[in-house]
């Protein structure tokens, strides 16, 4: 993808440095950072606000411009070290200090896909989702595969205090480990709020969750 | 003709609701089952009807028909045009997509404001018809089994393709998301539903070729500004606006990708 999508752009920009030659005349080939402004300028003239989705939601975080930015090549590590760095800065741990909630009350938030989209309003109920991009028990059988199998997750992993800490920050904010990572940053963005995340960690992390059977 | 088709795919929905029974790999084969049984006989020809009737129809103040609108090959020629766009139309100074210059035609040949000739851009039930839905599924019919070839040569258009491609890769929104989120890996899926790689070209044609659709869950014929739009609804962001410049880069992005593949559309989807 990152190969291909390079290639194109060099050799569309080869064919306008040649062409301008014949020319003789005419500006160079707009640089890489010039076409991602003359984009964000064009989404910006071409998007409205729609109900819960306001135009703030274009205005990029430094961790979604950098990650828009080497979205098609390799990302340095400096760069990547430096969105963890920030995003592990931003995960709060549960106020009470425990990390399980409810399982079966994770499995709703599993399941529900819907929130935050100019279709929903603030009073529509709020999922994570997981199943879209996740297989996560055996019952569930129309699961997604963006994200990898999180089947056994805890059962894999020993059901320790240390994991149940890392559950809880994947899910808080997923980029504090994997930087440009595809998943949401639950907590961190305020999409889920603190007891479904307890409980969504429940759902991977108990061992009497169906996850773990 | 229109019932039995409607009998025929609630038929084939009723079959699809038993697939959660079996098991997931017997599951992808079972909808495959389902999609082949839709083929046989699709409702978007009643739109494709509909949109040739509101091609040769005077309209509009002018009270003329459509039938002198130039989509790329000259005045009134249909035929193959859609496999050719978006493309650089110098009358507008401006690379359009189909909508785009049916809006565009609409305004400039019947006299409508851009208002009037965008006030329904999406269909919703029999009460809310839309005529561009129409217009698009008859024009686009017209190139059933032409070779996608959308041109790059104007300086506008390779600017609207490298822009298109920047907004693919752009990522916002309270989930992060940019079309590359879905779209940009070989072999995944969302729940169930196969995702297109649209950064190859087997998967940007794929997927291209195959819109518009009528869908029939929504009971509409859906075209690409349409499944564009919905895309980024489901991005959270806020709404795509209609035949807007950025709308027009990204259709430029994919449809340039598509190149070479045979236009397909409209079809049917679940």
């Amino acid at each position: 993808m990152t190969n291909r999508s390079t290639q194109g752009l060099l050799a569309g920009a080869a064919v306008a440095v040649a062409l301008a030659g014949c020319a003789g005349s005419t500006a160079p080939a707009p640089s890489d950072a010039q076409t991602r402004a003359k984009a964000l300028e064009l989404m910006k003239a071409g998007f409205s606000e729609k109900g819960i989705a306001k135009l703030d939601r274009l205005n990029q975080d430094e961790t979604q411009a950098l990650c828009t930015q080497y979205a098609t090549g390799t990302l340095p590590k400096d760069v990547a070290e430096k969105i963890e760095k920030a995003n592990m800065a931003s995960i709060k741990p549960p106020s009470d200090g425990k990390y399980l909630g409810d399982w079966k009350r994770g499995e709703q938030v599993a399941q529900r896909g819907t929130g935050f989209q100019y279709s929903d309003t603030k009073e529509t109920p709020v999922g994570g989702n997981c199943y879209a991009c996740h297989q996560l028990t055996k019952e569930e059988i129309s699961y997604g595969t963006i994200g990898p199998s999180l089947y056994n997750f805890g059962k894999i992993r020993g059901y320790t205090p240390e994991m149940q800490k890392y559950a809880w920050g994947k899910v808080w904010n997923t980029q504090a480990y994997s930087a440009c990572s595809f998943m949401p940053r639950f907590g961190h963005a305020g999409i889920l709020t603190e007891a479904q995340i307890k409980d969504v960690v429940a759902l991977l992390m108990d061992p009497d969750s169906p996850v773990n059977k | 003709m229109g019932k039995r088709i409607l009998g025929a795919a609630a038929a084939a929905l009723a079959g699809a609701l038993a697939v959660p029974l079996v098991l997931a790999q017997d599951t992808v084969k079972e909808i495959e089952k389902y999609r082949e049984a839709l083929v046989d006989g699709n409702p978007a020809e009643l739109w494709e009807a509909r949109g040739e009737d509101l091609w040769k129809k005077p309209a509009g103040p002018k009270n003329v028909s459509l039938e002198k609108c130039d989509l790329g090959l000259g005045p009134g020629v249909v035929k193959g045009a859609y496999a050719k766009l978006p493309r650089y139309f110098a009358d507008a100074d401006r690379v359009m997509d189909l909508e785009t210059r049916l809006v565009h035609c609409r305004m400039t040949l019947q006299g409508m404001t851009f208002a009037e000739a965008t006030k329904q851009p999406f269909g919703a039930g029999n009460d809310r018809k839309s005529d561009n839905d129409a217009l698009v599924a008859f024009v686009t019919a017209e190139s059933k089994g032409v070779k996608m070839d959308v041109p790059m040569a104007h300086p506008k258009e390779k600017e609207a393709y490298a822009v298109g491609e920047k907004m693919f890769y752009f990522r916002g929104g309270p989930y992060d998301f940019s079309c590359a989120t879905c779209h940009a890996s070989d072999n995944t899926r969302i729940r169930l539903q196969d995702l297109p790689n649209l950064t190859k070209q087997a998967g940007a044609q794929l997927a291209y070729t195959s819109w518009p659709a009528y869908r029939v869950s929504q009971g509409e014929l859906r075209t690409f500004q349409w499944r564009l739009n919905d895309c980024f609804r489901q991005q959270r962001f806020p709404e795509l606006q209609f035949t807007s410049d950025a709308s027009i880069a990204l259709t430029a992005f994919l449809a340039r990708n598509a190149n070479g593949a045979e236009f397909k559309a409209p079809t049917i989807k679940r």
